[in-house]
């Protein structure tokens, strides 16, 4: 059985060629105490591989502290890897000079959390969106006041001169993730991250958030990470899903395969402890793996995941990290329980 | 432009802050005004001309308002002069030369005796000196010689204080209260009405003239007074006001941007840059402050500009920049910052554009307020000695009044109008930094 | 009569904040009641008034108050009628008690967890430094919190078990209602899921009445027994959850949950346009009237409350 690397560099999945290739991504930060003499490393990634092709929709799914921001922040060159490599359109975004990196800023948009934090409080829209174009070095007036015209227009913020000179607060939540939006698609980018860009808002908002990602991913044929905790709205928005736990990605599938037929004990209670709106919710007492996420400076040895996990097998899960297996076709798991002996 | 016009709403609500923007717009129109109006170079030919520039004003007396609050009025200055009036010459020719007969009528309505009296000679196309004799008529018609003298040089001054004869004629008396005093008055009571000084100039050759300028020094002087050097005040006052702004808001413009700047740049690129601004700070806080500019203006220079310098430099590494930099660590983590970072700014941009900006709202207040600081500090400096030796200040004003005495001699007026007016600039900016700093940072408001 | 009184009946409920562009109609005349050992559910968006009604209930008020108004009846009594020190006294953590905002966030970081938890107990009821540590012992067994927490300070606890701790100081003087403001909503899934497992089971175990304010409809639904729907400072609609849940009947709350995305559902979420209105100057009609594909000429007037089955909804569609 091929494993997903080997599929994706030899060919090309639904017709498609890679965009992205992480491979073997690890980014450690150093823990100093006192300020000097190093004590050990704060393992954020360890060991992550995926191809993102393009006009593909992804998602990561995890709990806060599992590494997916700092693998998020090094995908977007923010954060210099400890190990391993970011592949964009052929080239390690890690090695790229001065003018390269600037190339990579414009193929890849950035859509944050929280839209407020995300705009400065003291440009007003017009400037806003003006500069990443600045920094890109469009210099005609013209050209960047249409292109701003173009982009407002796209997120439906309209009619575009009633928000030009508004300031970020005197925008509603769903506006200024319209806005925070703008400006990652503003220099026409191949690629969009999206960190939670929805759980800030509230629910009546979010769906329309959601719902204009996904037109534009579709519409512009953007390869699209999207980040979050929230296994409801996944499904809507992308085609595979990614589980991460304490640095790695345990669970890699098509989001049916992922949804219907869940392989890891972790992705299970993630599953299991996703509400929806039912009155008997309230009858049931939901199932929830004991302790807490393991520190990444000392991980536990085997499976990060076997201290809490109720499928446990002794003498292998706390001793062998579990290979990638690919029980079904497209859907890996770092799991034991599903190797082939 | 939004921005400062709903800023300039705000304020209004505040009446402190409506009385202290319109006392500062009117200082800084009245500073624009006084510099044209009164030129640097005319300013310091005011301030530092000497005795031809001042000799006209009576040695320091109050400013004349005084007199409202007075039951027994001072007199004020008076000067005759026949050089605006030359009608008051009266010529008859006399031998080879001419008799000039000029009579100063003297109108005293004061209750107290005038400080001094005091006559200039202007003699043109005189040989041989011309002989001039005086006399003095009471309103209650007593004739008095006053004196008899020759005028040896073309501007001769004759001070009555200074003649001896005069004095043993008045019976050993003051000059003024033998002139002036009500007879048998104990103690001695000026006289009111018009007194007359007729001074009869005899001159030996036909085409001299003389002209002759009577100066009665008052015990009152203008609306401000005038110091030890017969300086009018005024000209100290006003020009106070202009160097006290400029010095209080160079300094404190000067030291907050670049405060503000250093701090940005250090909390922005941590590491030895971070360290070495630190180093820096904390070495120059234990530093004392104030000896230093005392060296710096003991050995080197006074000018207002080697001190304002000076100020700077050794401010901007004070504790604002430990709480800029305290500020600046988390506007650095913010996600806007961190949005730039993906879109490309550099770190320049994102010091100047991103990171600063953020700062202003607490940098504005802080400015405001921090002026009369420096105002304060520069007048301290003054009265311990280190002001600028050209310029006026105030507190060279207040340095001059305390080295010569006057809370002790009873001069009050030296001291408290420029400690009045630095009290003035320096409260109004301060209650304009207090409400800029509500408006500014809300959360400081119903407190 | 008293028995037949419930735990918290709120009437005609009326909190406005004086800002400089008017009075804020935080809370404008809401009106609901809750049973003993039920919970209700107050749902509602940001800015429709949902915490502004808990610090109403529990009269934690700002200064910028400018009407403070209506009826809360605390088993029978109108709490309303009690001076500050009264209230404070006999009500405030004696009755109610409250686990506010980001409450992990808000313990005291140099005091032991133990101690604070003791701290209520100590004023409220009264008791010594130790008792009231035994007490805030079994409290942190109720809520799952190791018994050897106690001597640790709050940094050295995890984010949910620094809820937990929250949640144990609103418990320890064993008030009869505890008001949850968004208590989870800064919490992981797995988190989230053992805060309510932990809720529910102090529900089953200790008869605490809970009022959940939240703005997420999957989770509220995990302690729900009733629902109240907040928008524009109003109650719009109250149901039980049973049938809120599966059919709620004000458009707003249709709207609400047609746009809550779901895991084990197909049906694609659909939005809301438009905006919620200003609370300065609401419309004189109904408030959501702008935004409803419903509305119809009735609407530009005020919607009393009508009663449907025993649900009560504020729209002129149920006349």
């Amino acid at each position: 059985m091929l494993t997903q690397e080997q599929t994706s560099l030899t060919s090309t999945t639904n017709g498609r060629d890679v965009l992205l290739s992480v491979r073997n991504l690890r980014v450690w930060f150093e823990l100093r105490r006192f300020g000097f003499g190093i004590v050990g490393h704060v393992r954020a990634v360890d060991g992550v591989s995926f191809d993102l092709h393009r006009g593909e929709a992804i998602a990561v799914v995890g709990e806060s502290g599992c590494g997916k921001s700092s693998l998020m922040r090094t995908i977007l060159g923010l954060h210099r890897p400890t190990e391993g490599q970011v592949i964009f359109d052929g080239k390690d975004i890690h090695a790229l000079g001065r003018e390269g990196l600037r190339w990579y800023r414009s193929q890849v948009g950035y859509v944050q959390q929280d839209p407020f934090g995300a705009l400065p409080p003291f440009m007003n829209v017009e400037r806003i969106l003006e500069e990443p174009l600045l920094i890109a070095g469009v210099k005609d007036r013209r050209e960047r006041h249409e292109r701003i015209r173009q982009v407002m227009e796209e997120v439906k913020l309209s009619p575009v001169e009633d928000f030009l000179g508004k300031f970020p607060h005197m925008l509603s939540g769903g506006q200024q993730q319209r806005v925070v939006i703008a400006r990652a698609m503003i220099l026409q980018p191949k690629m969009i991250v999206a960190d939670e860009p929805v759980s800030m808002l509230d629910a009546s908002v979010r769906v329309e958030i959601l719902k204009l990602l996904r037109s534009l991913q579709e519409r512009h044929n953007l390869a699209f990470i999207y980040i979050t905790h929230d296994l409801s709205t996944v499904k809507y928005f992308s085609e595979r899903i990614f589980v991460m736990y304490a640095g790695r990605l345990i669970e890699k599938a098509p989001i049916r395969s992922l949804l219907d037929q869940p392989l890891h004990p972790y992705t299970h209670a993630l599953l299991a402890a996703t509400s929806d709106p039912d009155a008997r919710n309230a009858r049931t007492f939901k199932e929830v793996p004991p302790g807490e996420p393991p520190s990444l400076v000392r991980p536990p040895t085997g499976c990060r995941f076997h201290p809490r996990c109720s499928r446990m097998i002794q003498g292998l899960c706390e001793v062998q990290e579990p290979p990638e297996l690919e029980p079904f076709p497209q859907h890996l798991t770092s799991c034991w329980l599903y190797r082939q002996d | 432009m939004n921005q400062i016009s709903r800023t300039f709403r705000e304020l209004s609500r505040y009446p402190s802050a409506v009385v202290s923007l319109i006392v500062i717009f009117f200082m800084i129109i009245a500073a624009i005004w006084i510099v044209i109006a009164i030129p640097y170079r005319e300013a310091v030919r005011l301030w530092r001309g000497g005795e031809t520039v001042w000799y006209q004003l009576p040695k320091t007396v109050p400013p004349k308002w005084v007199n409202w609050f007075r039951r027994e009025k001072l007199p004020e200055t008076l000067i005759l002069d026949t050089r605006q009036n030359p009608e008051w010459k009266t010529y008859e020719p006399a031998g080879d030369g001419r008799r000039i007969v000029v009579e100063f009528v003297i109108p005293f309505q004061a209750d107290e005796f005038p400080q001094e009296l005091s006559m200039y000679f202007y003699t043109s196309g005189a040989t041989k000196a011309p002989f001039v004799s005086l006399t003095w008529k009471t309103p209650d018609g007593r004739l008095m010689r006053v004196s008899d003298f020759g005028l040896q040089s073309s501007r001769f001054n004759y001070r009555f204080a200074q003649d001896q004869k005069l004095a043993q004629r008045l019976g050993g008396e003051d000059h003024n209260v033998g002139l002036f005093a009500e007879p048998q008055s104990q103690p001695p009571k000026p006289l009111k009405g018009d007194y007359r000084l007729k001074v009869e100039i005899l001159t030996f050759e036909a085409n001299t003239d003389v002209d002759v300028e009577f100066i009665q020094y008052g015990k009152v002087y203008g609306w401000f007074g005038t110091d030890h050097m017969r300086r009018d005040l005024k000209v100290g006052l006003l020009w106070g006001l202009p160097v006290a702004l400029m010095f209080g808001l160079l300094a404190s413009v000067g030291t907050s941007f670049a405060a503000m700047l250093i701090a940005a740049i250090g909390s922005w690129f941590g590491g030895w840059v971070d360290d070495l601004i630190q180093r820096i700070t904390e070495i120059n806080l234990v530093l004392p402050f104030l000896p230093i500019l005392i060296m710096v203006g003991t050995f080197y220079s006074r000018s207002i500009f080697v001190i304002l310098g000076v100020t700077v430099l050794l401010s901007i590494f004070g504790g604002a920049i430990k709480s800029y930099r305290a500020i600046f660590l988390q506007v650095r983590e913010m996600p806007y910052i961190e949005a730039a970072r993906a879109y490309g700014a550099g770190d320049g941009r994102i010091i100047l554009r991103y990171m600063v900006p953020r700062l202003i709202p607490l940098l504005i207040p802080a400015l405001v307020s921090g002026i009369p600081s420096y105002v304060f500090l520069e007048a301290s400096l003054a009265v311990i000695g280190l002001s600028d030796p050209v310029l006026p200040t105030w507190g060279k004003i207040i340095q001059d009044a305390e080295f010569n005495g006057a809370l002790y001699k009873g001069m009050y007026y030296w001291v408290l109008e420029p400690s009045f007016l630095l009290m003035v600039s320096g409260l109004s900016f301060a209650v304009l930094g207090f409400s800029l700093d509500r408006i500014f940072n809300p959360r400081l408001r119903g407190m | 009569m008293e028995s037949a009184a419930p735990l918290l009946r709120v009437e005609n409920l009326i909190l406005h904040f004086a800002t400089l562009r008017g009075p804020v109609q935080a809370v404008d005349g809401v009106d609901f009641d809750l049973d003993y050992h039920r919970a209700v559910v107050i749902l509602g968006e940001s800015g429709c008034g949902k915490s502004s009604l808990a610090k109403a209930i529990l009269r934690l008020l700002p200064r910028n108050v400018a009407r403070y108004d209506g009826h809360i009846y605390l088993k029978g009594s109108d709490v309303m009628r009690l001076n500050d020190e009264e209230y404070r006294r006999n009500v405030r953590w004696v009755e109610i008690s409250m686990v506010p905002q980001a409450a992990m966030n808000a313990l005291n970081p140099v005091l032991r967890v133990g101690d604070q938890v003791a701290e209520p107990a100590m004023v409220h009821l009264g008791l010594s430094r130790d008792e009231a540590l035994d007490l805030a012992r079994r409290m942190f067994e109720h809520v799952g919190v190791p018994q050897d927490f106690l001597t640790r300070y709050p940094f050295e606890l995890s984010g949910g078990m620094r809820q937990r701790v929250a949640l144990a100081m609103a418990l320890v003087t064993s008030p009869s209602l505890i008001i949850l403001d968004e208590p989870t909503s800064a919490l992981d899934l797995l988190t989230q899921a053992n805060i309510f497992n932990v809720l529910k089971r102090i529900k089953q175990e200790l008869g605490t009445s809970f009022i959940l304010i939240t703005h997420d409809i999957a989770t509220s639904s995990e302690l729900a027994d009733d629902v109240a729907v907040m928008y524009a400072g109003q109650v719009v609609e109250r149901s039980d959850a049973e049938r809120f849940f599966h059919e709620p009947l004000h458009p707003y709350s249709r709207m609400l949950m047609a746009s809550v995305p779901r895991l084990r559902a197909d049906q694609e979420p659909e939005y809301i346009t438009g905006q919620p209105p200003s609370l300065i100057s609401p419309p004189t009609g109904c408030r959501f009237a702008d935004r409803c594909p419903l509305r119809f000429a009735k609407c530009q007037e005020p919607p009393p409350i009508f009663e449907v089955d025993g649900r009560k909804v504020r729209c002129w569609k149920y006349a």
